[in-house]
């Protein structure tokens, strides 16, 4: 077993290759990360967590890759975390964000780190935000996450962001209905991509009338919307800007209590599963359950302790 | 921990050093590593020895595979193999992929290149060798 603590030790202190294993342990769950997780949140420096999320091909990787040269600029390290899917068949995966971040290779302020969400039942969101929070304690702000916007477990990632991105192409078309919802929910800004292409404004202005026109009752802010050629950097500018700025809103109280609800719902629920799954009764209660001698809420209850 | 208690991917940077040609072979393969099961860290054409023991320290892999068709391979592959030595990654394996001399591929394998495969072997061999060769615990 490695022992992890020298690794945050040396993350901490700038050395890139602790930081590289320590980021390994965590991915693959190693013994001691758990131990661990007290002085990494203690060792944070607080950088600004953004999400960067949307739909296949919609130009995250490039737009982060512009992104990081406008931080650059500014000073700012940049940690980066791109998450890709696994095979569900072999367990396999291709993780190609990098391809497009090139630019920033030899920088040593720059920090990419692909990550494959090897389908752990939402254990994706829990991995990533440890290891986001390792690029954090080793001195990277921001530190970016890059998710494929598809699915529970990336609009949960988004939740845990403080700044979550979503990017766009003037192609939307008809999908803006069904993406409403999903943009309400998480994004703090808005980005239409490819703004070279025909229609990219016409789009955020549909974007923009579309949310202001939304009833009902909206608790959160409304999401800024910009038009950006992440091929060009046209646009990107203007993007960091949005987003530095959204870093002080997401730290006011409200907002903060919000993410710590939900991150705390999540911690609850993984260790609430993993202790019913190694209860000593599982077994006989899934049984149980299965032959409808017990109901599943009362065996839940039973397992996690509150019945007996 | 042994080979068979290994529960997670391997991870594989595969790469395309120097200024020639195309990444048609280096998709493939990393296609086919992705369904033998290995996680692949794919960075694409024109990459530097630099850039590669780089990509391969931040993404902490278990292997890299480099896709060769210049004439260059005596220097940019002992040069991969030599930064990955001064940063610490002796466990990294080393493999190349080319049309590379008899010689020179002993050369290479004296100076810390795992194995370098000719045109026409099978994914399934390269497959193999990483399972068997690469670094077994994280
Ligand atoms: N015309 C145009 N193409 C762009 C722009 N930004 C990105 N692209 C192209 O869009 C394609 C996908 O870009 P990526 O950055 O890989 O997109 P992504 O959203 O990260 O893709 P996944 O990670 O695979 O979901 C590439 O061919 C980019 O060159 C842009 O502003 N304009
Ligand atoms: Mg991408």
């Amino acid at each position: 077993m490695t022992d992890l603590v020298p690794l945050l030790a040396g993350a901490v202190a700038g050395e890139r290759r602790a930081l590289a294993r320590l980021l390994t342990a965590i991915e693959g769950g190693a013994d001691g990360v758990r131990e661990l997780i007290p002085s990494l949140f203690a060792a944070s420096r607080g950088a600004h967590l953004v999400g960067i999320t949307g739909p296949p091909g919609s130009g995250k990787s490039t737009l982060v890759n512009a992104l990081a040269t406008v931080w650059r600029r500014r000073g700012r390290r940049v940690g980066i975390l791109a998450v890709d899917p696994s095979s569900p068949f072999t367990g396999g995966a291709i993780m190609g964000d990098r391809i497009r971040m090139m630019e920033h290779a030899g920088d040593l302020d720059v920090f990419v780190r692909s990550m494959a969400s090897r389908g752990e039942l939402g254990g994706l969101a829990g991995t990533t935000w440890i290891a986001a929070a390792v690029l954090d304690a080793a001195g990277y702000d921001p530190v970016v996450v890059e998710t494929v916007g598809a699915g529970q477990s990336e609009v949960e990632i988004a939740r845990l962001a403080e700044t979550t991105v979503v990017v766009e192409v003037p192609e939307m078309g008809d999908e803006v209905q069904a993406i409403k919802a999903g943009l309400l929910e998480v994004a703090d800004v808005i980005v239409v991509n490819k703004g070279d292409r025909p229609g990219a404004e016409l789009a955020a202005r549909q974007l923009r009338a579309m949310l202001s026109s939304v009833g009902g009752r909206i608790t959160r802010q409304p999401p800024a919307i910009l038009t950006t050629t992440a091929l060009d950097g046209a646009g990107v500018d203007a993007l960091a800007d949005a987003i530095d700025a959204h870093r002080a809103a997401a730290r006011a109280p409200d907002q903060a209590m919000q993410r710590a609800r939900n991150q705390l719902r999540r911690a609850a629920a993984e260790i609430g599963v993993r202790a019913a799954t190694a209860h000593p009764e599982w077994e006989e209660l899934v049984e149980a359950v299965a032959e409808r001698r017990v109901d599943p809420v009362t065996a839940a209850e039973r397992l996690v302790g509150l019945r007996s | 921990m042994t080979e068979n208690e290994r529960t997670t991917p391997i991870r594989v940077l595969i790469a395309k050093p120097g200024l020639d040609g195309h990444d048609r072979g280096a998709k493939v393969l990393a296609r086919g590593l992705r369904d033998e099961g290995f996680e692949v860290i794919y960075t694409g054409l024109r990459q530097t020895p630099e850039m590669i023991a780089d990509a391969a320290e931040q993404e902490d892999v278990d292997v890299i595979g480099m896709s060769i068709l210049s004439g260059a391979h005596m220097t940019l592959l002992p040069r991969v193999a030599e930064l990955c030595r001064e940063r610490g990654m002796d466990d990294v394996l080393i493999a190349a992929g080319g049309i590379i001399p008899d010689a020179d591929v002993t050369k290479l394998k004296a100076i810390g290149i795992g194995e370098v495969f000719g045109p026409g072997t099978s994914i399934g061999q390269i497959a193999r060798y990483f399972r068997e060769h690469a670094r077994r615990s994280a």
